[in-house]
């Protein structure tokens, strides 16, 4: 393809991956991968180092506005951030023994299951939900407060040990396939440790773009990010993620979960036709 | 009186600030470095066309050997070259959140959380370790 109409839809591409990554919390990735692999026929390693920077753009170009809202919590970033960082180097280790195309089809199953659960499930009333906390939560000063068009609402974190180990699978799951899986962050969180839903994902866009950047100078190094492609979806997610991250502050949480379902059941079929597929 | 204090002088309100400061420097330098190599790149490659096609796993695979390096890429830039510019600014991109972390790390510091002091400083190790280990 020509170079410039191949960088076109690249762009535009790029711009739809940082406006659902922002709004969701996700990578990014999980346009980015599909586009440039089945759409534009890109072999594996450059689309997942492209991801990568797909990830990093996206995380840091919908912060901006995030920590003007005052949403993210950075304190539970940080501390579930030792449970992903560790993961995802169990999980580059893992990598070399495991078959992927398995890991891609159950990783795949797994993600339809919670899309199913969350859509479903009767949207859980956030800022009313006050009572009682885990003695770790207070211990780690998670709990935290974030601003509503009502006020601000506070909120009390639960099951922290068992948010940190889904985290740590999270982080696995990073290091095995190279996305940010943000989709796992915001279950853990949200459904898991009952933190509100936009807290979740801003919180997830902190730590995906952390994760993100850590591997990023690996696989930089190994020569998979490649500046022909780097160069329209840094741009063009950059400008997707502003986009997205002026909706968000007003965007109802109800409709997000139905959005942010369809996205991960989107990803799942493009896994598991990966796995099938061998692609992966 | 308790009111004013935490609305005038609260730390977390310039934290907030200096973050937001840093993320957006960050993102603007890189946006703007790469989309300044874009262009020389665009103009050099004009007409080109792209080949991303797999390569069987075990042949030699990915960028150019000066694109992977910061020296050369230094060198690449000094030359005048489109792509060595565009990676200069994945690399200002890549930068930008460990440059977060870090300044996390000084503002729990400041903040005399010692707690906090410890867990960043514990996520700080795991990505330099990440980082060592995986440049082999």
């Amino acid at each position: 393809m020509i170079l410039e109409l191949f960088i076109l839809i690249l762009f535009v591409g790029a711009i739809v991956a940082g406006f659902v990554g922002s709004l969701t919390g996700l990578g990014g990735g999980v346009v980015i991968i599909p586009l440039l692999t089945f759409g534009l026929g890109v072999d594996i390693r450059y689309a997942v180092g492209t991801a990568l920077v797909t990830s990093i753009a996206t995380s840091s170009g919908a912060a901006i506005a995030y920590i003007k809202e005052k949403i993210t919590n950075v304190r539970i970033g940080m501390f579930l951030e030792i449970a992903t960082t560790l993961g995802a180097v169990a999980g580059a280790l893992i990598a070399v023994y495991l078959n992927k195309q398995y890991l891609a089809v159950i990783f795949g199953c797994v993600l339809i299951f919670s899309a199913l659960r969350m859509t479903v499930k009767k949207a859980a009333q956030d800022s009313d939900d006050n009572t009682g906390t885990s003695r770790i939560a207070e211990k780690l000063k998670l709990n935290g407060s974030y601003p509503t068009a009502q006020g601000v609402v506070r909120y009390r974190v639960k099951n922290v040990i068992a948010g940190y180990f889904i985290m740590m699978g999270a982080g696995v799951l990073s290091g095995l396939f190279g996305i940010g899986s943000g989709a796992f962050k915001v279950l853990a969180m949200d459904t898991v440790m009952k933190i509100p839903f936009k807290v979740s994902a801003t919180t997830s866009n902190f730590m995906v773009g952390v994760t993100a950047a850590a591997s990023a100078v690996v696989y930089f190094r190994r020569g998979y990010i490649d500046p022909g492609l780097a160069m329209p979806v840094v741009t063009g997610v950059l400008l997707g993620a502003f986009l997205g991250s002026k909706i968000l502050p007003k965007a109802s949480v109800a409709k997000l979960k139905l959005f942010f379902g369809i996205v991960i059941s989107f990803l799942a079929v493009s896994m598991i036709y990966n796995g099938i597929t061998g692609k992966m | 009186m308790k009111k004013t204090f935490d609305k005038k002088s609260s730390p977390r309100k310039d934290v907030d600030t200096y973050i937001g400061k840093l993320l957006r420097f960050g993102v603007f330098l890189s946006c703007g470095i790469t989309l300044t190599g874009g262009l020389i790149y665009l103009f050099q490659q004009h007409g080109a066309v792209t080949d991303y096609s797999p390569i069987p796993f075990g042949e030699p695979f990915g960028v150019e050997n000066y694109l992977r390096d910061f020296s050369t890429i230094l060198s690449g830039i000094a030359a005048f070259d489109g792509a060595a510019i565009i990676q200069l600014g994945v690399i200002a991109l890549i930068a930008t959140p460990i440059l977060r972390v870090i300044f996390s790390l000084l503002i729990f510091l400041i903040e005399k959380d010692y707690l906090y002091v410890a867990i960043t400083s514990i996520v700080l190790l795991i990505i330099l370790t990440n980082m060592i280990l995986g440049l082999h």
